[in-house]
């Protein structure tokens, strides 16, 4: 599904902050993507969902070659990736219940044909009773909860989360986590980047370990 | 949590499901609309499609009234005799008026008494004064039938052979410079146009661009959810072509509104030199109905320039948003 070869990343004329990266992340697969802290992970997460392009080798997702996709193209493979950044990005002037609903929305699809789901997911991460609130009045962890449900809302074949359970208690926590999983094995190949140790200890998986550069994999 | 197949759902509660507050449903707009400083914009596009729409009813005046001279003057002929010494001037007009009532294309002839040219130079001679023994020259205009073509070389040596002191005047140094007149006052209006739209275009590319800085983070969250840019730009440019159309309707409207009322603010001034002068120059200052089309017409242009510069402009910006 992705495949990186000798990747290399640098910004302007800096350093390469990503080396040689080459790694498969396989369909209908789970793994956390870890490291300390300025080791590239957003950066990496950044190259999946093709806001950056590398400075240098071959990344393949989907089967295609991404240097040669025009925007449109890129906007179509988008459209088969969620993903939650640390930062929310919510729109403000939406409900929860649009923000999570958008997605479908930008698909040109009927409001009727998904209000049940929507509505379902929101109850399941624990927002059926801030389903008409605006972003502006969630607490963080009600804002997080909400972004993790627009990822997966359509549910995407590859899901990118980074920091996912870090503005929520332990049990919400564990909660997401079974989220994430369950979408897993619909079929959702999942990549977790955190620097929580606790989450990842809750579930085996594959871990892609990041340090001064280069990409380390403990399968 | 179940997922049954691809198109099920990824979780389903069942009759546990809370009602969906209507407040809560798509009512929003992907771009708020607040979010577009609209306002100032519309008063832009008012103020330029106000300033386009006179000038171009002005020119619209001006050359229907330079038409209506050139055409009145094309199809009269002056005819000047000249006093001499030993000849008699009132044979002269009179064979001169006979030989032109001869020509074909002649439809009118009327010969000036003494007294009615003595009279044309009284504006620079003054009155009250004995022109007895001046030699003044006598005048007979002709007007010929619309649309025909005169033999004048032939006329002229005629006219010439029978008193060789007049002279044919076809007006053709006058239409030429009529004709330079209004081609100079249409270029100028061309000139003020193409002005206008494009501080048009530049004003709705600046308040474009200022849009889309605002909205920024809607447009890398939209992108976030798989939208491609054309989707991104529908969604501004329905906002822009809404605002240019506002704005191009009141400018339009509001020149519309000055031409109906030049009339009576003619009427207001008629019989002042100001007034006399304008009537020379504008006629009746009244715009015909094609000329409000015209107006209609190019309110909706520049509406629909203000989405094509806004449209430019979006993709423009979208591009250096990844």
């Amino acid at each position: 599904m992705v495949r990186f070869e000798n990747v290399g990343l640098r910004y302007g004329l800096g350093p390469e902050i990503l080396r040689d990266l080459t790694f498969q992340i396989p369909a209908n697969s789970f793994q956390f993507l870890t490291g300390p802290s300025g080791a590239g992970k957003t950066s990496l997460l950044k190259l999946l969902f093709l806001s950056m392009r590398p400075t240098r080798g071959l990344v393949n997702l989907f089967g295609h070659d991404v240097s040669l996709l025009n925007k449109e193209e890129v906007a179509d493979l988008r459209k088969r990736i969620g993903i939650v950044l640390q930062d929310f990005r919510l729109l403000e002037h939406m409900t929860t219940y649009e923000n999570v609903a958008l997605p479908f929305r930008v698909l040109g699809r009927d409001e009727s044909s998904y209000r049940k789901e929507v509505i379902d997911l929101l109850k399941w991460v624990g927002l059926g009773e801030r389903m008409d609130a605006l972003p502006p009045i969630l607490s963080g962890g009600e804002k997080q909860r909400a972004a993790i449900a627009r990822a997966v809302i359509s549910r995407p074949q590859l899901l990118l989360a980074d920091e996912p359970t870090g503005n929520v208690d332990p049990t919400l926590g564990r909660r997401l986590l079974r989220l994430l999983i369950e979408l897993n094995r619909s079929g959702t190949a999942v990549i977790i980047a955190t620097h929580d140790i606790s989450l990842m200890d809750q579930y085996e998986a594959r871990r892609l370990v990041l340090h001064q550069g280069r990409l380390h994999i403990y399968e | 949590m179940s997922r049954t197949d691809q198109h099920g759902t990824l979780v389903d509660l069942g009759f546990d499901r809370p009602e969906l507050t209507a407040r809560a449903r798509n009512l929003s707009p992907i771009v708020p609309r607040n979010s577009i400083s609209g306002r100032a914009l519309v008063v832009v596009v008012a103020i330029m499609t106000f300033l386009a729409s006179i000038t171009t009813g002005t020119v619209l005046l001006v050359s229907a009234s330079a038409a209506d001279w050139q055409s009145e003057v094309a199809s009269e002929i002056t005819v000047q005799v000249r006093p001499y010494a030993w000849r008699d001037i009132e044979k002269d007009v009179a064979a001169v008026a006979d030989a032109m009532r001869a020509q074909p294309g002649i439809i009118e002839i009327r010969p000036f008494t003494k007294d009615e040219s003595s009279k044309l130079l009284e504006p620079w001679l003054g009155s009250g004064i004995s022109l007895d023994d001046l030699p003044v020259p006598r005048v007979i205009v002709a007007r010929a039938q619309p649309g025909t073509a005169l033999d004048l070389p032939t006329l002229r040596s005629r006219i010439n052979q029978i008193a060789p002191t007049a002279s044919v005047d076809d007006h053709r140094a006058w239409i030429e410079r009529m004709r330079s007149m209004t081609g100079a006052t249409l270029a100028a209006g061309f000139g003020i146009l193409a002005l206008v739209i494009v501080a048009t275009i530049i004003s709705v590319s600046f308040a474009t661009r200022g849009a889309m800085s605002a909205n920024r983070p809607i447009v890398e969250v939209l992108h976030f959810v798989g939208a491609g840019d054309r989707y991104i730009a529908g969604r501004f440019q329905r906002h822009f072509l809404r605002l240019g159309l506002e704005g191009g309707l009141i400018g339009g409207g509001l020149a519309m509104l000055a031409f109906g009322f030049s009339e009576s603010i003619a009427g207001w001034f008629s019989g002042t030199a100001v007034g006399d002068q304008f009537a020379a120059l504008l006629g009746t200052f009244s715009l015909r109905p094609s000329g409000y089309l015209v107006l209609a017409v190019q309110a909706i242009m520049i509406g629909v320039i203000t989405a094509w510069a806004s449209r430019r402009t979006l993709f423009a910006t979208l591009n250096e948003i990844e």
